[in-house]
This record gives C-alpha cells, structure tokens and sequence, in this order.
C-alpha cells in the first residue's frame, strides 16, 4: 500500500490572523515533495497541521482516506507517517543502539507482560529486534556507533540518527522538518544524496519543508510554494524557479540558483 | 541478563527465605533493622519508576505507602492472620487504584507541577486516613498483629527490583526512558507518554502500597503522621542519592540511608543523629550532584 496524504482546502485562523488559506496539497506514492516559502509563510504551521499539533479550522486532512486531523502523534506515527524535528530531537540518555530500538518497538507484538515474564517468545522477539535495529544502522553505516549516547555524535550524524529512528516506525510517509538547518555545504550534499536515498531504499513518501533553496530544488520532484499562508505555486523545480509569483515573493530578482 | 533475571530472582526469594529460617536466633534489634532496610528497597526503587526512568517527579510516594499500610492493615484485623499474604496484595492493589485516579489526570502536567500536585495529593490522604474513624483517625491503627518476616520483605524487595528492571530492560522499557528524555519526540516515534507515565504511577504505587502493609505488620502501628511530607522525601533523597534511573545506586541508597540513622544512634553521637544526618546529605548533594553511585553512562541495555 503506498501513501497518499491530502490536505483538502485547510485553513487555520489563530483569531483574526488566517496562518494557513485553502491550503490544497497531495503528497502522494513515492513522490518527494518540497513546501518552500519565505520566513513566516507557515510552512511550519502546515507541518503541526500535518503532524496534529493545531487542528485546521476548516478543511480536511486525510491519509490513505482516513481523516487525521483529530489524531495524535502516538496514533499518526501508527498509520504510518514519521517525522524528523527542526531542532534534533534524540533520546539524550540512551544510546544510538536504543534510541532505534525504541522506534521499532511500534510494531513489537510484545508489551509489559512478556517484559516480565521473559519466555522464550520474549526472547525471541528481542532478538528480532536486535535484528531490526542492527540491519538499518548498518544501512546507514551507523553501525560501529552503536553503543555510543546518541548525543555525542557529531551533528550530521545525529541528524542521520534521526531520521533512520524515524525510518525505524516503518513509515509510508516521511516528514522532514528543515533537515538542513545548521548544515554546511558539504553536510548538504551528503543530506540531499541520503534523502533520496531513503526515498528509493526504502519505497516511502517524503515531504520536505524546507528554507534552503539548493537542497529542495536539487531533490525534489514536485516543489509547492507558499506567501502568507497561500499556495502561490505548485510544479516541477523549473516551473517553480520560473514563477514569477514565486520570484516577487521569495526568491528576489538575483537569487544565485 | 535477559535469560537469567528469573533464575536471580528465584534465588534472591529463596535466599530470602533461607535468612529468614533461622530469624529466631538473631538479635531482635538487627532484624527490625534488616526489615526496615527491605521496606526502604521496596519504596525507593518503586519510586525509582516513577521519578528517575520515567522522569516525573512525584512527592507522594508515602502517600501510596499510607493507602497500602491501611487497608492491608485493616484486611487482616478484621479477617486472620492466614490473610496476610493477600492483604498485603490487596493493599498493593488499592494503593495502585489510587495511583491511577490521581494520575491520570496529574500526569498531564510536568515537573515543579507535578511535584507540587503529587506532593498535596501525599497530605490529602494523610488528612482523609487522620479523620477516618475506621481507621483509628489520629490515633491510627494500634494492634497490627507482627506478621512481616525477613522473608516477606526481602522477598518482596526482590520482587520489586525484578519487576522494576524487567519492565526497563526490555524494548518495551525503552518507552521509559525516551519518555524521560523527550516526551515530544516519544510520541512521534509512537510511544504514548501518558500510557507509560501512567504505567510507572501504577506500579509504582502497587509496590509502595506492598511495603506500606509490609510496614504495617512489621511496626504494628499505623499512624497517619508518619506518612506525612517528610517521609516522601526520604525516599526522593534515596533515589536522587542512588542516581536516578540506576536500579544498582537506588538500592544501596535506601540500604545506607537506612542504616546510617541506626548507627548514629549510638552512644556519643546519639543526639547529634539528625544533624549528622542532614548534614550529610547536603554535603553528598553538594559533592556528587549526579548520585553517588553514578559511574560511567547509562543505557536501557545496562541498568
């Protein structure tokens, strides 16, 4: 089953200040989509919207049909949707090892009763744990750090950690919030190549919202814009860096792209 | 550590047991002490759940002792003394009870919060136990047939620990923790923080409500007063001291912490205990702020 998130004319009103209008947005299959726009455009309201942290004022938002808006994290994380923070997030106390484990435990068949008793099936599903854990590291060469705390590693890898908890819940669709904040330019290409890595490894969605111009319109395949809470575009790289909409808006008369 | 921690807690229960065989023969004095050293095990790494895995700091603890101590208490003056064992569970249970009603909706607040709601929730139950005619009011409950042995509260102990590092030790355990680190970040990753901090609250008051009817039948006096502010605290003293979240440091905490009192009792120092006492506590604040028996990292994987 592949994904498809749809926001459906959203809008939220925080009193008289409409942060999001008639915000239409597919993300759907395998795509990865970028949502750019300038400094307080409310590309991060639309990931709470998302993300259910607001709940819109008007609209709907479903996943795979199913309304989502009512929903929180615990239960948007079951469905199958996976998020990265702008700020990084990691578990401070466990270690790289654990912090992944802790995500794969959403779909262990085992809770407090088997923790306690420790039988065999106990054992045997820790073990495939084990298992889970230690193959995604290896994917992303995380493997060797694995007993280390996960925030003593260096940022590009802490962010690396982040978004393989993320890819540890089994998700169809993959948020990332500002991935490249903080990043120096090599740190950037590494993180545009892993992006689409991800994205082909691993068969997921993956909407970016994002500030840096050179990394959404390196990777991304469809590429909205949004001013003021509005949509002002929506279309291929190209089509977008063409806009003059967008241009007046966001990228100026002598962006470098 | 995961295939053997049943085989360890079958031999902590029967060394328990072992011990307590021959309780006849010791001195009278060591015993109550060796018993009180059991009871503080139990409630400081139950609290251990709570304030140091879990994170949310809770100043109730001897309140749930309270709820335990009363009605296991009660249970057997008004049965017999074959009843001891599960009064001592259906105190447990009823202390769990209470730790449900009170946190589920307490757990929606964090930190200095939650202390201070956990905190007046600890002198609520004092006040309703203080004013209770059936239990005794102010007087307490006075008559409590001597049923608590060695074995009961070692085994008991050992139980507690079993449980408490079971629970952590494992994936599912690893909520715990991530809800003690990000309760943001838990919840993207599927893990419930109110699920898990209600979970820790309910175990944690079952077993602070065992060794409050452990407590009971070991003391044969019950009085609302003991259960007061004061003695949450000594338990919070415990955990912070042990480090929290380290099951090992919590234990040693409680066993040193209660012995220390004891031996300061002694001759010269005799009026002096409490000062002593509280002195040094401040001074091992002061000196290793981490817990005095933090050494190296911690990880769900090594508690």
């Amino acid at each position: 089953m592949s994904a498809s998130l749809l926001l459906d004319r959203v809008t939220l009103r925080f009193g008289g200040l409409t942060a999001v209008s008639e915000l239409t947005l597919s993300v759907a299959g395998q795509e990865l989509v970028g949502l750019i726009g300038p400094n307080g455009a409310g590309k991060t309201t639309v990931f709470n919207l998302i993300t259910g942290v607001y709940a819109p004022t008007a609209g709907a938002i479903t996943f795979n049909c199913r309304p989502t808006a009512r929903l929180k994290a615990p239960q948007l994380a079951r469905l199958g949707i996976a998020r990265t923070f702008q700020n990084i997030r990691l578990f401070g106390s466990l270690s790289v090892f654990d912090n992944v484990r802790a995500a794969v435990q959403l779909h262990r068949p085992h809770g407090i009763r088997d923790a306690l008793w420790r039988g065999r099936g106990f054992r045997k599903a820790e073990e495939a744990v084990a298992g889970q854990v230690m193959e995604i590291l290896d994917i992303f060469r995380l493997a060797k750090l694995r007993d280390e705390p996960a925030t003593s590693l260096p940022y590009g890898d802490q962010r690396r950690l982040e978004i393989v908890r993320a890819l540890a819940t089994r998700p169809r669709l993959l948020l990332l919030d500002e991935p490249a904040a903080g990043m120096n330019p090599t740190e950037k290409l590494d993180l545009m190549k892993l992006i689409r890595f991800v994205k082909d490894k691993f068969q997921i969605a993956v909407l970016l919202v994002e500030h840096d111009m050179q990394v959404v319109m390196g990777i991304c395949q469809r590429v909205a814009v949004l001013d003021y809470g509005v949509k002002i575009a929506e279309g291929t790289p190209d089509q977008v860096r063409s806009d003059p909409k967008v241009i007046e808006a966001y990228l100026g008369d002598d962006h470098e792209d | 550590m995961i295939a053997g921690s049943r085989r360890w807690l079958l031999a902590a229960l029967a060394a328990a047991f072992a011990v307590s065989w021959f309780s006849p023969h010791y001195n009278r004095y060591y015993l109550g002490v060796a018993m009180d050293v059991g009871i503080a095990v139990i409630m400081a790494v139950s609290l251990n759940l709570i304030n140091g895995h879990t994170g949310q700091f809770s100043l109730g603890h001897a309140g749930f002792m309270a709820v335990g101590g009363f009605t296991a208490a009660k249970l057997t003056m008004l049965t017999s003394n074959a009843f001891f064992p599960l009064s001592l569970l259906v105190g447990g249970l009823m202390a769990a009870c209470v730790g449900l009603i009170v946190g589920v909706p307490s757990l929606r607040l964090k930190g200095d919060y939650l202390a201070i709601v956990t905190l007046g929730f600890g002198e609520i139950i004092r006040v309703v136990f203080q004013n209770s005619q059936a239990f005794g009011a102010a007087t307490g409950l006075t008559g409590i047939p001597k049923l608590t042995t060695l074995f009961w509260t070692w085994g008991a102990a050992a139980v507690t620990v079993y449980v408490v590092t079971s629970l952590v030790n494992s994936t599912y355990g690893c909520g715990f923790i991530c809800v003690h680190d990000d309760e943001v970040a838990a919840a993207a990753i599927g893990v419930s923080p109110t699920r898990y901090k209600v979970t820790a609250f309910v175990v944690g008051a079952f077993f602070a409500g065992v060794a409050g009817g452990l407590y009971a039948h070991h003391k044969q006096v019950m009085q609302p007063d003991g259960f007061g502010f004061i003695r949450s605290i000594d338990f919070v003293v415990m955990v912070i001291l042990g480090g929290m979240g380290r099951t090992a440091g919590v234990i040693a905490a409680a066993i040193v912490l209660t012995l220390l009192p004891e031996f300061l009792r002694v001759r010269e120092f005799a009026s002096y205990r409490m000062i002593i006492y509280s002195l040094l506590i401040i001074g091992l604040m002061m000196a290793r702020p981490q817990g005095l028996f933090t050494f190296g990292k911690k990880s769900a994987s090594s508690v």
